[in-house]
């Protein structure tokens, strides 16, 4: 590295450890505590980058998180490359690899910088107005576009690192360690308040733990050493947790707030192994600290995007933290004091200032004085109209300002130089404050927009509150704590600060040139290359709200969100519009205040953790048999169990013959299971299903469909009165846990008075169900003393029963329309059961079967799948279960709506079953059904809703719903599909066993 | 078109660098009286008032916008432009509106960046299999272009899906609607103003109706911030803020106003090429021009119209990209945002008159309005016109609600056995 | 994301609450005596009030119990939260 651009005396850096990095494939060495941009300004590498449109050369900028222009692709492996990595936040490490975006082939020659000598073609909104002809060409014109546009490249593999989230409840949380936030975190600590205090850059101090002038002190000590004598204290604070490489990304209401905290990105690929990456912390804190700083504003003058512009702060930085000299020969532009603060810094460490170019008529402040006796030549009233230098600035020329500022006088000075540190003041950083709800006000005196009112329990300290003096900071803050705290004594009450004072202001938000503005480059956002002409043309075109101008030119939309040029935009659109900044307002600050990683956001919720998975206590027995699963919910249901080598259509062939050959057994442990208990359980029943319960004997099932109250079907299942005022319901597997959120609905709302009290038992029970003509012999195995008989336990029926010292509960109950029993046992045993099951059914070849081969049976029967054959539009009218809706009773969830004009309508789509004219054909469930081949657009009657080849009937089968269906029984209909149509007959929906004779078998 | 774009007229104003450009449309002032104001300028409303002027022959239009026209969820959504809907009805409506996308920008001379990179929407469970089938058929047979695709042929049209079976929820099958794509969403807005602007339509901006002036069952006028606006017709296409408009007439209207999400990343080189929504784990993403994915998180359920929604939606929609794209996990969320979506019971709009004379609403569009803007605008301004709906947009009245003919767009209600 | 104090659990975050629209809509005690637009009104018609609303909410993922709750919705703060069958307030 070039020694001589590095300044020893810096506290920041290990110069003692090397590190060696890469950047566009050569090799670099910097100090550990570098950062990758004051590392490679150490190596004088300032071209960094070429800018979004344009493609103009671009180098480093600033010193932060607010940097537009040095963005670069870190790491070259596909899976953990990250594109648009600002270089001012990259702490380097042994191994760091980055490199320039968007240029081509490198950034040094750049195909892309032709751009830059169309940009007269290219102003703001060019696109809207053209690339429109022809017409289908928009195509081929986007392709370009995008492949032009963008800037990094996404990673192409999957993230290999971790991330975590992480929630924290704390009395106070402070936001940002600068001088304000130091304080307030020790004041509300050291008063038993729980503080969390975060700062996004590595160490805490912020600006003031470098400051080395003598001219600023606290208690007679310097600024920078009185903070780190502070900073050693508060280390020592219990309450108090401080986080740093931690950034606050969002602020939302209720003092809800995320913060991202960096845990690896600065380590060596060798020692972030194994270890999280970052973790979002969700924060609620009880009070919240903004003290968030400000951030330097640039100046809009022509060609002011050189690399080797940078903000002056930027510039002292990097001299005074990262010990990086920026230019062997400096010139600062200001409008205001800092830039003085970085060219005496400077200066003191003997590196040439040539010239401090100031816009201001003239100042006597301290730091002027001092300034003009170090002997700095001052170009008081002057402003830069050009500047020069490709790759890098070498000349600038300044004139003199006319005395309303709007124009230049007198000759052009020229001044080479290879640093224009340029300063145009301070914008507090209100952007977290602003997300939060808060509402701004405008200080005309400094032309900076600071907080007004507060949405909740908060505060702003520090600059971000527009405190910009040492003085103002720590005697505002002071008494802000104090009242927000409710604290009576604060320790800082009697601090003798001295700081100069800035006498002088004036600004200018577009700065002028000798040329006409349509010949020059102001830069406001330096990423999207938009500039004051582009907001002035989007003015002239009509474009008036500050949202507009920011849509139309892109202004503040790239990666840093225009954190340097928003201000600038808003006093270019305000000047001129003739509008006061304060009527303007400012556009909307969205989170996150910086980009925020998928990954955090995310945390642990990927992969097999994206969601839960349900399963059964049978779900290992499934797994050990080889069963295919579908997910159901969140549940994993055995789909089907193919032997040796079966497709699913042969398994379920199979499967659905055993079970009405012989026995078949499913684990219908998923269907949903609400317990109801209390005196007025039959009621309540009666006006949730569309059907009667009072008389339901005890020990008895019955099936029942509930509606929404719109009159559609909404749920279905077998309800068991264990007792006087006992039931359990069942409900459909996907349904289940609405179903019981709709029932506590009413029953909290509309029926307070009923005596009943639900209970969701899904998981606290096993089910076996086991159908076919062999299953009452198998059951009799596994309980021989239960007499099964046809009076002692008759289809609908429940009994209580032990399978050895289990206790169950066994319904006969069917869905299949076999004589089938469903088991229930306490979840624990549920394996056990199944196997118990299986092993008395042996001899019964009893054959285990899943969803699919369930669906077949009760299709065969005609029995509704709720979500399958209906879809939140069907009625039980339409479903042809008119049988189930009781006339006796006065109401019912959704009565009311079945006597609608359109519900009382006889053609409206009904369920109906439909044969194909080729037995062997299977509809495609989905399938759109017509009865008029001719019709252009066809007229759509309905559609499958089930369809399957019946083993048992040897027959496709299917069922559907079809407008005015009911009444067409026999009639031929089509079903066109893709190249051929399909010839159907409607029928009965029941195809198989309509008089129920294997039910009661 | 006095000041039409080409790129010719780009060629000549750059030697005037720029200086010449007129407005894209003027900043009016509200006369005493217009023929008919549209309440609201978002997109909706302004090609209402663009085909009002420009097929029913009404010339003295106003459109009253209480913020900057397009502010509303025209400038905040997703973008997404498709037609491959359910219903006769809706097919009928949303194909209308795309096909008067695939001639905006010329119509308009104002390039609105229609791009038909295709719509894919996925199945996770076999009864996602079944309805988009259902709805593939029935698109078909309506004469939209429609596809169902199986999962290698999902992962052929977009690499990038994880497609893996083992996943927690397996790309079972999708499908593809060629015609569909995106369009940038402001220059929708901006077109239809300018277009608007030039057949004489008023856009006033900052401009707030305060109040509705009706004789008996007529409409007479609008109270606005800037004054009282007579008139005889008002059409009302307010989104999330129509049943504030509504409630001034005195009407209720079954809708339900709630945050909506959507966020974007920072941008990249191209990586899709296509527009991929999931319903069932929720997620639907694309890439902008510029390179930015743009991402839509699902609605809060509770009524807000401060255009903010909770984290945990955006969470768990960024759970569900990574869970379908895990190779985005390092790409960065860049901007995040919230809208007001105006929900209707069956997720179907209202096109419609109402019970008083004079009194339009085009409101109900729920998260998925932005698609229709051309097709809504002209049936609203026909329907506004005519004083009865066209045929394309009668099955979306206010009466449905009252007899039962919903147009019930949420498909299978996501039960299952 | 909200705080909301659970009449019955104390503070908890939004997140195990569930919104359940507007309140004091009574169900109708006589459904079938109702017009076709009576019952539209009271199955689909909301107020949708930008501004104070009242409205139901349920600690779904906690005690289950619904309760009241008077918000602005123009910028989400709960102004007031009471029991089911507690009478709202007047103002």
């Amino acid at each position: 590295m070039s020694n001589n651009l590095r300044v020893k005396s810096s506290n920041y850096i290990d110069e003692t450890t090397i590190v060696s990095f890469k950047f566009n494939g050569k090799n670099y060495h910097g100090y550990k505590g570098d950062t990758l941009a004051s590392a490679l300004l150490a190596n004088n590498v300032h071209l960094v980058g070429r800018s979004f449109k344009y493609h103009r050369p671009r180098g480093i900028m600033t010193s932060g998180s607010e940097e537009p222009n040095a963005i670069v692709q870190v790491g070259n492996n596909a899976a953990i490359t990250e594109p648009n990595v600002r270089a001012t936040e990259v702490e380097i490490y042994d191994g760091l690899e980055a490199t320039s975006q968007n240029c081509w082939p490198s950034v040094n020659f750049d195909i892309g910088g032709i751009n830059n000598l169309l940009s007269p073609f290219l102003p703001a909104g060019f696109y809207y107005k053209t690339f429109m002809w022809p017409a289908s060409f928009w195509k081929k014109y986007e392709y370009f576009i995008r492949h032009s546009a963008g800037l990094g490249k996404s990673p192409t593999k999957p993230d290999t690192d971790i991330y975590d989230h992480k929630y924290i409840h704390c009395d106070v949380l402070v936001i940002g360690a600068g001088i304000s936030g130091i304080m307030a975190a020790k004041i509300a600590a050291k008063n038993n308040l729980k503080t969390l205090l975060l700062e996004e850059k590595t160490q805490i101090g912020g600006s003031t733990i470098y400051q080395n002038s003598e001219k600023f002190k606290i208690d007679n000590k310097n600024s920078s050493e009185w903070l780190i004598n502070e900073i050693n204290e508060i280390k020592k604070l219990d309450n108090l947790q401080i986080k740093t490489r931690t950034s606050v990304a969002a602020y939302h209401g209720y003092n809800y707030l995320l913060a991202r905290e960096n845990l690896t990105d600065h380590l060596s690929p060798s020692e972030k192994k194994g270890k999280i990456r970052q973790r979002l912390l969700k924060i609620r804190a009880k009070k919240v600290i903004v003290a968030t700083g400000s951030l330097e504003r640039p100046l809009i003058f022509n060609n002011n995007d050189r690399p080797g512009i940078m903000l002056s702060s930027a510039v002292k930085k990097y001299a005074d933290h990262y010990g990086v000299i920026c230019g062997k020969n400096n010139i600062f532009f200001t409008n205001n004091d800092s830039a003085y603060e970085s060219a005496i810094s400077l200066h003191k460490k003997g590196i040439k200032v040539q010239a401090i170019i100031d816009i201001r008529e003239n100042s006597k402040s301290s730091l002027v004085e001092e300034a003009t006796n170090l002997g700095i030549k001052i170009y008081w009233s002057h402003t830069v109209v050009d500047t020069v230098g490709y790759k890098k600035i070498n000349k600038i020329s300044l004139k003199k300002l006319s005395n309303d500022g709007q124009s230049t006088t007198g000759s052009k000075i020229n001044i080479s130089c290879d640093c224009l540190g340029v300063s145009g003041g301070w914008t507090p950083a209100v952007h977290l404050f602003t997300q939060s709800g808060g509402k701004l006000k405008f200080r005309d005196k400094d032309q900076v927009f600071i907080p007004n009112k507060y949405p909740s329990k908060q505060i702003s300290i520090g600059s971000c509150n527009g405190d910009f003096s040492l003085n103002d900071i720590i005697k505002n803050c002071l008494n802000s704590l104090k009242k927000f705290l409710e604290i009576e004594n604060i320790e800082y009450e009697n601090l003798d600060i001295i700081n100069p004072i800035e006498t002088e202001k004036r600004n200018i938000w577009l700065l002028p040139s000798d040329k006409v503005i349509g010949k020059t480059k102001p830069f406001v956002d330096y990423q999207n290359d938009a500039t004051a002409k582009d907001i002035k043309l989007a003015l002239r075109e009509g474009f008036r709200s500050i949202e507009h101008v920011k849509r139309y030119t892109t202004t503040g939309m790239g990666t840093d969100q225009g954190k340097l040029g928003n201000m600038h935009a808003l006093g270019i659109v305000a000047d001129t519009t003739g509008v006061k900044m304060s009527e303007l307002g400012t556009t909307t600050f969205r989170p996150p205040y910086t980009p925020l990683t998928f990954g955090t956001i995310v945390g642990r919720n990927v992969g097999e953790y994206f969601d839960i998975f349900r399963k059964t206590p049978m779900n290992n027995w499934h797994l050990n048999n080889k069963a295919e699963f579908e997910n159901v919910g969140q549940w994993k249901r055995a789909w089907y169990y193919p032997v040796n080598n079966e497709t699913i259509y042969e398994a379920v062939q199979r499967e659905s013959l055993a079970a009405r050959e012989s026995a078949g057994i499913l684990d219908a442990s998923t269907l949903g299971k609400i317990d109801i208990q209390g005196s007025d359980a039959s009621e309540f029943l009666n006006r949730v299903y569309t059907n009667a319960w009072s008389k339901l004997g005890i020990g008895k099932c019955r099936y029942g469909l509930m509606l929404n109250e719109d009159g559609m079907v909404y749920d279905d299942g077998v309800t068991t009165r264990l007792s006087e005022n006992h039931y359990i319901m069942t409900t459909t597997t996907g349904g289940a846990a609405n179903v019981l959120g709709k029932l506590e609905d009413y029953l909290q709302t509309e029926w307070p008075e009923l005596d009943v009290y639900l209970t969701s038992v899904t998981d606290h029970f096993a089910t076996a169900s086991i159908c076919g003509p062999n299953s009452k012999k198998i059951l009799n195995k596994l309980i021989p003393e239960l007499d099964l008989s046809d009076e002692n336990f008759p289809h609908m029926s429940f009994k209580e029963a032990r399978i050895g010292k289990i206790k169950c509960r066994v319904m006969r109950i069917s869905f299949t329309g076999e004589h089938s029993y469903e088991i229930n046992v306490q979840a624990n045993y549920g394996e056990s059961l199944w196997e118990h099951c299986m092993e008395a059914g042996k001899e019964f070849n009893i054959t285990p079967y899943g969803t699919e081969t369930m669906h077949l049976l009760r299709a065969e029967k005609g029995f509704i799948i709720v979500g399958q054959d209906t879809d939140g539009t069907m009625t039980p009218i339409d479903l042809q279960m008119d049988w189930i809706v009781s006339k006796k009773k006065y109401d019912f969830i959704g009565k009311r709506s079945l006597y609608r004009s359109d519900t009382i309508r006889e053609d409206r789509k009904q369920l109906v079953g439909l044969l194909t004219e080729n037995p062997k054909e299977i509809l495609e469930e989905g399938a759109q059904i017509v009865s008029d081949l001719s019709k252009k657009p066809f007229e759509m009657l309905g559609h499958v809703t089930s369809s399957y080849f019946s083993p048992n009937l040897k027959k496709s089968i299917a069922l559907a719903v079809v407008r005015g269906g009911k009444k067409m029984m026999g009639k031929k209909l089509f079903i066109p599909m893709e190249g051929r149509t399909i010839n159907v007959t409607i029928v009965d929906p029941i195809f198989l066993d309509k008089e129920n004779k294997r039910l009661n078998a | 078109m006095s000041n039409k774009y080409s790129i010719f007229s780009l060629i000549k104003n750059a030697f005037s660098y720029h200086e010449n450009w007129q407005k894209a449309w003027k900043d009016a002032h509200p006369k005493k009286e217009y023929d008919v104001v549209i309440v609201g300028g978002g997109g909706h409303g302004l090609a209402t008032a663009y085909y009002l002027a420009k097929k029913h022959d009404i010339k003295n239009i106003a459109v009253v916008e209480k913020g900057w026209i397009g502010g509303g969820n025209t400038g905040r959504n997703t973008t997404i432009i498709r037609s491959n809907y359910l219903w006769d009805a809706s097919a009928g409506l949303y194909d209308h509106a795309l096909k008067i996308w695939e001639g905006l920008s010329q119509e308009l001379n104002y390039n609105v960046m229609f791009s038909q990179r295709g719509v894919m929407n996925l199945a996770h469970n076999l009864q996602d299999v079944r309805d988009l089938k259902r709805r593939t058929h029935a698109n078909r047979l309506n004469g939209i272009d429609a596809y169902y695709l199986s999962t290698e042929e999902v992962k052929k049209f977009c690499p990038i899906i994880n497609t893996s079976p083992n996943i927690r929820y397996p790309v079972l099958g999708g499908t593809l609607q060629k015609r569909a794509g995106t369009a940038r969403h402001d220059a929708v807005a901006w077109g239809y103003a300018r277009g608007a602007d030039e057949m004489g339509v008023d856009i006033i901006q900052n401009c707030e109706v305060k109040g509705i002036k009706r004789n008996g069952d007529k409409v007479e006028g609008l109270e606005t911030t800037k004054g009282f606006i007579a008139t005889k017709k008002v059409g009302v296409v307010a989104a999330g803020h129509s049943s504030v408009i509504a409630n001034m007439a005195g009407l209720k209207l079954p809708l339900e106003s709630k945050p909506l999400q959507a966020l974007v990343s920072e941008p990249v080189k191209p990586i899709i090429d296509t527009v991929v929504m999931s319903n069932a784990v929720h997620a639907y993403v694309s890439q902008s021009d510029k390179g930015e994915l743009v991402i839509g998180a699902g609605t809060d359920d509770y009524v807000s119209y401060s255009q903010k929604g909770s984290h945990q939606i955006v969470e768990g929609t960024l759970n569900a990209i990574l869970e379908l794209y895990p190779i985005f996990s390092r790409m960065r969320m860049l901007r995040q945002w919230g809208g007001i979506v105006d929900i209707c019971p069956d997720a179907s709009p209202i096109i419609s008159k109402t019970s008083i004379k004079g009194l339009y609403f085009n409101c109900g569009w729920g998260t998925g309005g932005f698609k229709a803007t051309p097709g809504s605008g002209d049936l609203f301004a026909h329907t506004v016109a005519n004083d009865e709906p066209h045929k394309l947009n009668a099955a979306f009245n206010l009466n449905r609600f009252v007899s039962g003919d919903l147009v019930d767009e949420h498909g299978a209600a996501a039960v299952a056995h | 994301m909200f705080i909301i104090n659970c009449p019955f659990c104390g503070e908890r975050d939004q997140s195990e609450f569930k919104a359940g629209g507007e309140a004091h809509i009574e169900r109708p005690k006589q459904p079938t005596e109702l017009s076709d637009d009576e019952w539209a009104e009271y199955l689909f018609m909301r107020k949708n009030i930008k501004g104070v609303q009242f409205e139901r909410w349920n600690h779904a993922h906690g005690c289950r119990k619904w309760f009241n709750m008077v918000r602005d919705t123009s910028n989400d703060e709960i102004k007031l939260i009471y029991k089911m069958g507690e009478n709202p307030p007047i103002e």
